[in-house]
């Protein structure tokens, strides 16, 4: 039983972690109708900006993400006016051409500048735990957790309470009746991708102290976001938290009873049994 | 206060208006009326710049709406009621109407202009915690209206207001778009039931396949010949 308990009490702390990079990916394609296949890249940049500010300037993983949130919202931003932009509306093969295109370039410039090197960042607190109510957690994945929570709840108070966060919804609801009330759309699509951006830079920030930083490590994360996405229901934020969950309970369960090499084909059985049953995920439509 | 002069637009290879002229003027409701396909919304889109005019010229109060954004055109006061009404689905009412009040000049008035569409549309008090994709056709017209006033328009435009809904709602939406002229919001109604918006219109044009064939006096229009003949069956 303690054993079971601990692996769902992992799950949903790594679970939150994913749930952050499939809100990323689930707004941008809400907004935008781009399914940004470079968005693991977004995740590992954030992991090697945290690494070098770490390396360089000594500075604590959590607290380095006041630097890197809004410095991944800029590179988000930058990547929605310069590339993303040309392409709404055009045909969804030359979308996923130019997305698939920007995640090979940007994790090959990773390489070219830092290396394949395999590069870890211990701090003193890597390998702790605390105790909670019997059961053991690592520690830089509670205080990982604890700020997803954090982060995420101000993103759903952004989203539903201020005008330009329901700006964005209604944008992702109805584009032209949205330039109708006098939305900027083209502003409230900057605004998805850098607030994508920075979600996917903020959960590699807040993994890079369990897990090893290497220019590919995108690709899992890309593939993970889209589970968690078209699980919960494209375009729906809530839907994408569920997902996050769900998805980081079922690795641990299946890696603590089945085995760990196996953890991500259960994710993938998951996957397929849920969109046998509710073809449009778990919550097709839902308020944000 | 708008003119429209030979707008021309194309879908692709397909011309759908060519040369349309239209004028509003203060305080007015006009109508364009005209069958299925004649390029009434189209002409709409233009003006909101939804989509972008081949050619042609289409001036608000001596600006060029042809260069502007589409928010830009709704923060100069011409707001849209779009065809099909368009509310954001999984927004409640109150947030549709939120909406309506995007524009940042338009927010200090949010609260006074809630109350006055709530005086319009009681029945959207009762319900402003629903869904606006669960609202009745009838409903969510009214809260497609509803949120347009929210913006504070000069210029409203209404595109089909009437369709789909029950007779007695048609009325009602009609009487409607009268009081909101009385309260001094000009009106550029594109409207199917020729025979209502003739009536309460002081203007009226008669478009068929993108070109302007006809206007003149709304009540002028009922009585003339070819419109009994071609929309009112007689
Ligand atoms: N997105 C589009 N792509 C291609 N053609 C279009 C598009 N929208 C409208 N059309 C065509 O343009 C023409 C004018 O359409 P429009 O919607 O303006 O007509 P309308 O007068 O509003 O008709 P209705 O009364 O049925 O609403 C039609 O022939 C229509 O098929
Ligand atoms: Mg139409």
């Amino acid at each position: 039983m303690i054993v079971f308990l601990q692996s769902v009490l992992s799950g949903v702390l790594i679970g939150g972690v994913y749930a952050l990079v499939g809100i990323g990916l689930t707004i941008i394609f809400g907004v935008m109708r781009v399914i940004n296949f470079a968005h693991g890249e977004l995740v590992m940049i954030g992991m090697y900006l945290t690494w070098i500010i770490f390396t360089g300037l000594a500075i604590d993983p959590f607290v380095s993400i006041l630097i890197s949130i809004p410095a991944m919202f800029a590179v988000g931003a930058l990547i929605q006016k310069t590339l993303i932009n040309r392409v709404l509306g055009a045909l969804p093969e030359n979308q996923i051409l130019l997305t698939v295109g920007l995640g090979l370039v940007l994790s090959n410039l990773v390489m070219l500048f830092f290396t394949s090197d395999y590069r870890i960042l211990t701090t003193s607190y890597s390998s702790s735990t605390l105790r909670l109510a019997g059961l053991s957690v690592s520690t830089p994945l509670a205080i990982s957790f604890a700020i997803t929570s954090a982060i995420t709840a101000l993103l759903y108070w952004f989203l539903l309470k201020t005008d330009t966060g329901q700006g964005i919804r209604a944008t992702a609801q109805d584009r032209d009746a949205a330039q109708l009330m006098g939305i900027n759309v083209k502003r409230m699509s900057l605004l998805a991708f850098g607030i994508g951006a920075a979600l996917a830079g903020t959960a590699g920030a807040l993994i890079s102290p369990t897990y090893y930083i290497f220019p590919q490590v995108g690709g899992v994360f890309t593939l993970k976001a889209f589970v968690i996405v078209v699980l919960g229901g494209m375009g729906s934020v809530l839907g994408a938290t569920l997902g996050g969950v769900i998805i980081g309970v079922t690795e641990s369960l299946a890696a603590v009873y089945i085995s760990a090499g196996m953890k991500e084909l259960f994710v993938y059985v998951l996957f397929l049994i849920v969109l046998l049953f509710r073809p449009a995920g778990l919550l097709g439509r839902s308020r944000v | 206060m708008l003119s429209v002069r030979k707008l021309s637009f194309s879908y692709g290879d397909l011309k759908v208006l060519w040369d349309i002229d239209l004028e509003v003027n203060q305080g007015e409701i006009v109508t364009v009326v005209g069958a299925n396909g004649a390029g009434k919304s189209t002409t709409l889109r233009n003006i909101s710049r939804l989509v972008k005019a081949s050619s042609g010229e289409v001036v608000f109060d001596g600006v060029d709406l042809l260069r502007l954004e589409p928010h830009q055109v709704v923060e100069r006061g011409i707001v849209q009621v779009p065809e099909a009404r368009r509310i954001f689905p999984e927004m409640t009412v109150l947030e549709n109407l939120r909406m309506g009040s995007f524009v940042k000049a338009t927010r200090k008035d949010r609260a006074r202009n809630m109350e006055r569409v709530f005086t319009l549309f009681p029945r959207l008090k009762e319900r402003e915690r629903q869904l606006g994709g669960t609202m009745s056709g009838g409903e969510q017209q009214m809260l497609a209206i509803a949120r347009g006033l929210m913006a504070n328009p000069r210029l409203l435009l209404l595109d089909e207001p009437s369709l789909g809904l029950s007779p007695l709602l048609v009325k009602h939406i009609f009487e409607i778009i009268k009081e909101i002229n009385r309260q001094g919001i000009t009106i550029l109604l594109v409207e199917q039931n020729v025979y209502q918006s003739l009536k309460i219109a002081h203007r009226a044009y008669v478009v068929e396949t993108g070109r302007v064939v006809l206007s003149g006096k709304g009540q002028e229009l009922l009585a003339d010949e070819h419109v009994r003949k071609a929309f009112l069956g007689m």
